[in-house]
This record gives structure tokens, C-alpha cells and sequence, in this order.
């Protein structure tokens, strides 16, 4: 019956055809539910951007990096007199922050080039629209997204310890105590992993008890000077 | 029970048979299809699993427009639909369901007038794919002829086997004779009495003459609405035809364990394994190429066909 030059036992083919078919009938199907069951993304899923507008000091890096220059950005600068101080401080407001993911492809460089931590990837996807200029979503709806931002994956047990880290729990046990330090660093690196309200986060451990809160997080707050 | 009432039940549960049965093929079709490539088939019709999938189909089908082409011959473009799916209906009336009489109407001649009528089923195909006025119909109309024809000779000889080896023509009378071991006897036989009932009702891997990614949708590419539905239909009844009546002539229709009393119940179990497999082989198997396709039947169904009846013969004067 067969035109092709290979023949093996009569009819093996036909045979193998519909053990096939009968095996995958007995598997359960791959089809996903979607609209009915939520899909299980996997972590770090590229959903949209949401942006934690206190953290933003207007610096311009992601819009600068923009590959397709869908981030719009306006802001003032306010005076801010702090009691005390020799004169008043200047610090930006943002008045806009606006993506258009109608533009946006997704490659995530404005948010690994914010310093300070002001734009977040979240697994949110259904943000779908029928017009397209809807699609353009000013900081407020960005905010917004920030609710569904998952914490971040808790760091390496076995990895290193980041550089602040170091250098902050060897000042803290003083010189000469170098060896022991690098003992203690291990440690923090668990409680790190209740971000992203690492503003508040408590220096906990007693190796880690020294101005290594992020810099940058409230901006009109000076940078804390290195002690000497 | 008066004549008529009698007729009326004997007719009523034929046509409801006739109404339900393809009904389960078909959502059975879905299903296992679904299944056997990863999938989970219709899942939103009547809320549970889609089991209301083909009526919804139904539904759309009736509301949809009817469309005759201008150039269609029109009073043959709106009689192949009814054609196509009459005899089966006529088919089912000569098939035995259990003992003791149960069947719609017990004919002497119940083999000869099933394979007849089974043979109209060419004229429903050549009067749709003329009568369109297109010429991806009339080529499948031409294949769809030449198969059919082909395909009526290794049926009709499997089938003179099982009828020289009961004695009978009467379709009851077969199934009565009916032994075990004719299951090994008549095992050539009823192979090719069911590839060509496959490809008389022209189901994949025999479906040429449709063969959707040359020829539009074959014969029935003009029909809409109503029309096409009942070729559908007539596929799903001849799922049906086909298995019933390979059940009858050759696994021994109602004969089984308790067979007195679950008769009709072992037959429709036959009926639903063989419809299975038909689905099955609509999943595994690609479609044959024209040229493969008369070459399995003129040079391995006939002469097999021949051999069967030799077989069938000399066991038959050595008993």
C-alpha cells in the first residue's frame, strides 16, 4: 500500500498511528482555562510597569534610555526650607509620568536603570483597551499598579553579600574585626526580602546597624555623609 | 396493539434513534478528538463539558441564510441534502437492535435492501457537486463518484461472505446464526466491510472527495444553513449506519452475555466501540492520496474480498 522505499512490518505504522493518538487521549490536555482559571505565571513575569512615585526624583534616566521613547515626563522644582539649614533646598516634583505601552516593547531597561527603585515590573497583563490612546497610562494609573508589584525573590543564602552590606557591618565592629564581620553578613541577607517597603525596614541585625538604608529614598533628605 | 399504533411506535423510535444517535457520535466526535491531540474540546455549550455544543450548532445552522449560487441547477442544488441523508434513515429501519423481533421492520431480503440504499448515497454526492456550478464541487463530486463506486464492491462482496456463511439475506437471520468463531472466520470480511463502509461514507482518512485543503470543502462547498447541516447530519448517521451495521453482520449484533434480555443494549455497545474507532481513525490517520486510495481498493480490498468468499465457501460445503 505504501510508496516509500522503507517497509518494516506491515501496517506497524498504522498500528503506532493510533497508539499514539490513544495514548494522548489518556493524558490529561494542555489546554489552559484562561478566562475561566488564572494562568500561573512564572516569576518575574513582564506584565506592565507600575511606578512608586515617591521614589522618583525625576532624574530622567528611564525616559533617556527609552529605546522607543515611550516615557513622557514633566516636573517643577519646589523649595523646601528645612529648619535649620543655611538656606532653603530645592527638590523636583513630578507633575507627569506617563508610559504608552501602545509603544512600549517591553525590554525593561528603564526599570533596571532607575537608581532609585521607582519602577517596578508587576505580572499584571489585563490592561487591554479598545482604543489604543487608553493605552497611555499617567502616573496615577501607574501607582496603581504598585498594589500588585510581588516581593522581590529573597537573595542567594550561598551568595555574596552586596558591597554596602560589607562595608557597613565592617565599620560597624570596628577595625581589626574584618574576619568576623564577613561571618555576620550572611545573615541580613534573609530579612532583605520584605521589599518593597525597604524605606522602612528596620536594621535588625546588630552586624548590619549602620546607615546602609537605600540612599535616595526620600530625596529631599540629605545623603547621610559617610562617617569618617 | 392495533396496526397502526404498532407502526407508529416502530417509526417514531426509528426516527428518534435517528435524531439522538448522531447526536452522541458526534459530541462524542468532539470530545475524543479534543482529547486524543491535547485538547479539551467544546467547553462553554449547556455549561457542563459543552454537552449542548451540537445544538447550539443546530441553532446557528437554522438561522443562518440559504443560499442558492445563480448558477446552481437549483431543484437538484436543494434535493442532494435530502438524498444524501434519506437512506440512512431508511437503512436504519432494516436493522436489528435485539432478539425477538426487535427491529423496526424485519425484511427477508434485509441485506440486499440495506446495500442498496446504501448505494444512493453516490447520487446525493453527484447531484450536489453538479448541480453547484463550481468547480471545486464537481471535482469532488468526480473523486467522491469514483470512490463510492470503487469502494460498493469490496462492501457488497464482504458482505455476500457473511451472507453465504448464515444462509441468509434477512439482517435478524445473520445475527441468529451468528457464532463466535466466525469472528475469526469472517475476521478479512469484516476488516474490509469496515474500511470501505469508512470510505463509502466518506470519513478520514477516505475523505478525498471533501479533502478541505484542496477543494474547498469538496461537494458541499456551496451549502449553507439548513443544507449543509443535514450533510452533516447524513456523516454522523452514516457513522452510525456503518457501525450498526458491521455490528450486525459480524460481531454478532445483540449476541453477548444476558443477551435475551440486554440484547438492544450489547448492540448499542458494538455500535458506540465502532463509532469510536471510526473517530479514532479520523485522528491518527492522514487522508489518502487518490491514487492510493483506488489502489487500496482494487488491489488489496477486492482480491482479499475474493479470497474471504473462497474461504467462506469451501469452509461452508466442508461442514
Amino acid at each position: 500500500m505504501s510508496d516509500d522505499g522503507e517497509r518494516g512490518t506491515p501496517g506497524k505504522g498504522l498500528v503506532q498511528g493510533l497508539a499514539v493518538t490513544l495514548k494522548t487521549m489518556t493524558k490529561r490536555s494542555t489546554t489552559r482555562q484562561y478566562p475561566d482559571v488564572e494562568p500561573e505565571l512564572p516569576p518575574r513575569s513582564r506584565g506592565v510597569i507600575a511606578l512608586l512615585e515617591e521614589n522618583c526624583t525625576v532624574c530622567m534616566l528611564c525616559a533617556r534610555e527609552c529605546p522607543d521613547w515611550c516615557i513622557y515626563i514633566d516636573s517643577h522644582k519646589e523649595e523646601v526650607i528645612v529648619p535649620g539649614a543655611a538656606r532653603a533646598r530645592q527638590r523636583n516634583v513630578l507633575d507627569r509620568f506617563d508610559i504608552d505601552f501602545s509603544l512600549c516593547m517591553y525590554c525593561g531597561i528603564c526599570i533596571d536603570v532607575c537608581p532609585f527603585d521607582a519602577l517596578h515590573w508587576t505580572p499584571e497583563f489585563e490592561y487591554a483597551e479598545t482604543d489604543v490612546l487608553d493605552l497611555l497610562h499617567d502616573k496615577n494609573r501607574l501607582g496603581e499598579w504598585m498594589r500588585t508589584v510581588p516581593p522581590p525573590p529573597a537573595h542567594d543564602v550561598l551568595g555574596e553579600p552586596s558591597k554596602e552590606e560589607a562595608t557597613a557591618s565592617r565599620k560597624a565592629a570596628g577595625p581589626g574585626a574584618a574576619k568576623q564581620a564577613q561571618a555576620n553578613v550572611r545573615r541580613p541577607a534573609a530579612t532583605t526580602a520584605e521589599r518593597p517597603s525597604r524605606a522602612s525596614q528596620k536594621p535588625g541585625e546588630p552586624a548590619a546597624d549602620s546607615p546602609q538604608a537605600p540612599q535616595g529614598i526620600d530625596s529631599d533628605s540629605p545623603p547621610p555623609e559617610p562617617p569618617k | 396493539m392495533p396496526l397502526w399504533l404498532d407502526l407508529l411506535v416502530r417509526v417514531v423510535a426509528v426516527v428518534v434513534g435517528f435524531l439522538v444517535l448522531p447526536l452522541l457520535v458526534g459530541q462524542a466526535e468532539h470530545k475524543v478528538m479534543a482529547h486524543m491531540q491535547g485538547r479539551l474540546g467544546p467547553m462553554y455549550a449547556g455549561a457542563y463539558h459543552g454537552w449542548a455544543q451540537l445544538v447550539a450548532d443546530g441553532v446557528k445552522f437554522v438561522q443562518k441564510e440559504d443560499i442558492t449560487p445563480r448558477d446552481a441547477d437549483r431543484g437538484v442544488f436543494r434535493l442532494a441534502p435530502i438524498v444524501a441523508l434519506f437512506p440512512y434513515l431508511l437503512i436504519l429501519l432494516a436493522i436489528p437492535l435485539g432478539p425477538g423481533g426487535l427491529v423496526a421492520q424485519p425484511l427477508d431480503i434485509g441485506l440486499f435492501f440495506v446495500l442498496a440504499v446504501l448505494g444512493v448515497g453516490v447520487l446525493a454526492v453527484l447531484m450536489s457537486a453538479w448541480a453547484s456550478g463550481n468547480k471545486y464541487s464537481l471535482l469532488g463530486g468526480l473523486r467522491g463518484a469514483a470512490q463510492l463506486l470503487g469502494y460498493e464492491l469490496p462492501l457488497v462482496l464482504s458482505a455476500a461472505s457473511v451472507a453465504m456463511a448464515a444462509g441468509t439475506l434477512s439482517l435478524p437471520g445473520i445475527v441468529e446464526a451468528w457464532k463466535p468463531w466466525w469472528l475469526l472466520w469472517q475476521a478479512p470480511a469484516a476488516i474490509i466491510f469496515f474500511v470501505a463502509g469508512l470510505a463509502e461514507i466518506r470519513r478520514p482518512p477516505f475523505d478525498m472527495p471533501i479533502a478541505d485543503s484542496e477543494l474547498v470543502f469538496g461537494y458541499m462547498t456551496e451549502y449553507t444553513g439548513l443544507r449543509f447541516a443535514f450533510f452533516l447530519l447524513a456523516e454522523y448517521v452514516g457513522i452510525i449506519v456503518i457501525a450498526a451495521l458491521t455490528t450486525v453482520l459480524f460481531l454478532g449484533g445483540w449476541h453477548g452475555p444476558f443477551a435475551t434480555h440486554l440484547g438492544w443494549l450489547w448492540t448499542l455497545v458494538k455500535i458506540f466501540a465502532l463509532s469510536f474507532v471510526i473517530i479514532w481513525f479520523r485522528v491518527a490517520y492522514p487522508r489518502l492520496r487518490e491514487d492510493q486510495l483506488q489502489r487500496l481498493c482494487w488491489l488489496v480490498l477486492v482480491p482479499v474480498a475474493l479470497a474471504q468468499l473462497v474461504l467462506t465457501a469451501a469452509v461452508k460445503l466442508a461442514m
